[in-house]
């Protein structure tokens, strides 16, 4: 008997995608759900707030006072609300969340500026979410001294701040404007690779054996590589078509550049999209029912999302959750595709991360096998 | 292999399958001739279908050896594959694709030569010549049984392994899917059926009663009476309800079964029964006559004595 025959395999195949076609919600999900994802993540998501609503307690005013406020104005951060006439008010602002910051400048503030005796402005900040207060709180120092070396000239120049010893010079590569979409977007395509072939090829697997016509099918002579490959393939060609509509609305409607080597991207999902189907594989010899199926492609998906740095900076997770996010195919390829994509890297430079996915592909296919010839029985 | 004439379709021995430390099948033993319409009985659970599994190599044995068309269960499931047609319990096709497609499909996994023709032709033997369009999910209950044994007979099997094929099945179909059965019978496949209906039982030449795992009885169809060793006496008159109701609490008495106007009284000790019966016969107002036990009483036998038998397996 042949070990395989293609004719069997085209067999499969040519049916897979028969069904594809007929089931017609899948087949919209599958394009449905990555367009759907690309636009909620590239324009809803913002790890860098500006224009929060502030608020200021004004015990003094002067040309000091409106030059420090102009410039946080200007800055971006800050959106100017109104005016609160206690520090009791200011809490209440911040506590209900109609205010994210309070700038108290306190009694005396010009004149003591004018003495040259250093005196404080409050900035109370809302700092229960790090991420919308970091940038704001990071930028103020920048902007009062500013502020205060543009005010104070002439004769007052004696109580500006003299210039610091050291000068840092910050160079923010690969994305210098901080847009999140930039970062976030190359992201995207691990994550909803991930989802949608884990889950298609689990469900795919498992409908049969729940539908009971796996039984006929194994009935006749047909191998199990001609069926694996047979119903694993066509959804190959949805991941293909998913890449290629993410990276058209990468390039569109997100600017997202792409600088490396477009040999280097297309080895690496390829090889991305075999470990999610091997992923899937694997799934589908544990899940007795297409429900079960779903709720384990999503047990995948949550760690996809959370540990792999898709969403939080990977370095600043505790080591056993990066221990975790190591073994997560999407970390590695999300580290490709943003090296990639961003920072022109070669095949060469990504060779790191295919060795990695590989590793992982093999861990997987290997029991996934094994567990295979368990549920023939 | 032994591709005589003369050898069983079917001769396996001993065979064994444990699942999760529980045996569902025990140490079986079975011979079915070539050409013989071979009837699979027993309760649900018995495991009926494990043992039609492992015989056309989809489930391997975990004890016990065997040959299927002359090749050996365990090492050549590939062949046995090629010559069986098996038709599963529960409609096995493709809902979502045509009869065509469905056919076409199952045609391509045989590797059959002059595939078009052969799908067209059972087509028409099937008559649905002009609906084969039509996605199979929404063919009736019957239509999806005869699209089903057409499709496992596509590439011509030597030997129809049928789990359970009537089930769910309107009678006027079941008639047909018979005669379609005793037909390829009379052309030489070797048919192998498991079933719950006495009516199709009495249709088999050979039949095998198994229960718990274990084959109880087996033999040609007219000799299982016998072996069962029923007496039976039918009972026909007035008010049989009240006096099944009061033969119910009689310990001789291990059976009774409504026939039509009639009641079948059964039991194992011929002598006590005997007597009972002279002493109602007595009491009137009914007319009790001995007669031969037929296949319908034993078979009526063997299922009441093994109705649990997923209690009876968890108990025992």
């Amino acid at each position: 008997m042949k070990l395989f025959s293609f004719a069997r395999f085209a067999a499969v195949l040519v049916k897979e995608f028969i069904q594809m076609r007929r089931d017609r919600v899948t087949f919209a999900m599958m394009i449905g759900v990555p367009v759907m994802q690309l636009l909620l993540f590239g324009y809803a998501i913002n790890t860098d707030p500006h224009n929060l609503p502030t608020l200021v307690e004004m015990a003094d005013e002067g040309p000091v006072t409106r030059a420090i406020l102009m410039g946080m104005e200007t800055s971006d951060f800050f959106d100017f609300q109104g005016v609160v006439t206690s520090q009791a008010d200011g809490d209440r602002a911040l506590r209900d969340g109609t205010a994210n910051f309070v700038v108290v400048i306190p009694p005396g503030f010009e004149r003591d500026v004018v003495r040259g005796l250093r005196p404080t402005i409050l900035l109370a900040a809302d700092a229960s979410d790090p991420v919308a207060a970091s940038g704001a709180v990071g930028a103020i120092r920048g902007i009062v001294d500013t502020a205060m070396t543009e005010s104070l000239t002439g004769p007052l120049a004696y109580a500006a701040q003299t210039a610091p010893p050291v000068d840092v010079t910050v160079h923010r590569q690969f994305n210098p404007e901080g847009v999140t979409a930039i970062n976030i977007v190359p992201g995207l395509l691990a994550v909803i690779l991930s989802m949608t072939m884990v889950m298609i090829t689990a469900v795919a697997i498992v409908r049969e054996v729940e539908k009971g016509t796996m039984e006929a099918l194994i009935a006749t002579p047909v191998r199990p590589l001609e069926v694996m490959l047979g119903k694993i393939i066509p959804y190959v060609v949805v991941g293909y078509v998913q890449t290629a509509l993410f990276l058209v609305a990468a390039g569109t409607l997100f600017g997202v550049p792409f600088i490396g080597s477009p040999v280097a991207f297309f080895a690496g999902f390829n090889l991305y999209i075999l470990v999610n189907l091997a992923i899937g594989f694997l799934v589908s010899t544990v899940a007795r029912s297409q429900m079960q199926a779903l709720q384990l492609s999503f047990f995948t998906i949550l760690p996809t999302i959370l540990l792999s740095g898709f969403m939080f900076p990977f370095a600043a997770m505790p080591a056993w959750a990066q221990t975790l996010g190591t073994a997560i195919p999407a970390t590695h390829f999300l580290r490709l595709t943003r090296k990639v994509m961003l920072k022109g890297a070669t095949l060469a430079d990504v060779a790191g991360n295919m060795v990695a996915i590989s590793i992982i592909m093999v861990v997987v296919i290997f029991i996934a096998l094994k567990r295979y010839r368990g549920t023939l029985d | 292999m032994t591709e005589g004439q003369d050898a069983p379709a079917i001769e396996v021995s001993g065979l064994t399958k444990v699942f999760d430390g529980r045996k569902v099948v025990d140490g079986f033993d079975m011979s079915v001739p070539r050409g013989a319409i071979y009837g699979f009985l027993g309760p649900n659970g018995s495991g009926k279908t494990t043992t039609i599994r492992m015989m056309c190599g989809l489930l391997t044995p975990d004890g016990g050896s065997g040959t299927c068309l002359g090749y050996d269960i365990h090492r050549e499931a590939g062949e046995i594959k090629r010559r069986v047609g098996y038709m599963t319990q529960r409609f096995s096709l493709y809902e979502d694709l045509t009869i065509r497609e469905n056919l076409d499909f199952m045609a391509r996994m045989y590797g059959l030569p002059h595939r078009k023709e052969k799908v067209s032709r059972a087509l028409e033997d099937l008559g649905l010549a002009n609906r084969s369009g039509q996605l199979a999910g929404t063919l009736s209950g019957g239509w999806k049984q005869r699209l089903s044994l057409a499709a496992c007979m596509i590439h011509t099997p030597q030997l129809l392994l049928l789990d359970e094929p009537t089930a769910g099945v309107d009678p006027k179909a079941r008639r047909d899917f018979w005669d379609e059965i005793r037909r390829l019978s009379a052309k030489g496949v070797t048919v192998l059926v498991s079933t719950h209906y006495m009516d199709e039982a009495v249709q088999c030449d050979f039949i095998a009663y198994i229960a718990y795992g274990k084959k109880l009885i087996s033999g040609p169809s007219r000799d299982i009476p016998g072996m069962v060793g029923l007496t039976t006496w039918r009972v026909t008159g007035e008010a049989l309800g009240p006096l099944e109701a009061k033969l119910r609490a009689e310990p001789d008495v291990a059976q009774i079964a409504r026939f039509g106007d009639a009641l079948h009284v059964s039991g194992t000790d011929k002598a006590a029964l005997d007597r009972l019966a002279t002493r109602y016969e007595a009491e009137g107002p009914q007319k009790w006559v001995e007669r031969e036990a037929g296949l319908e009483d034993a078979f009526i036998y063997l299922m009441t004595g093994s109705e649990d038998n997923f209690g009876l397996k968890g108990a025992a």
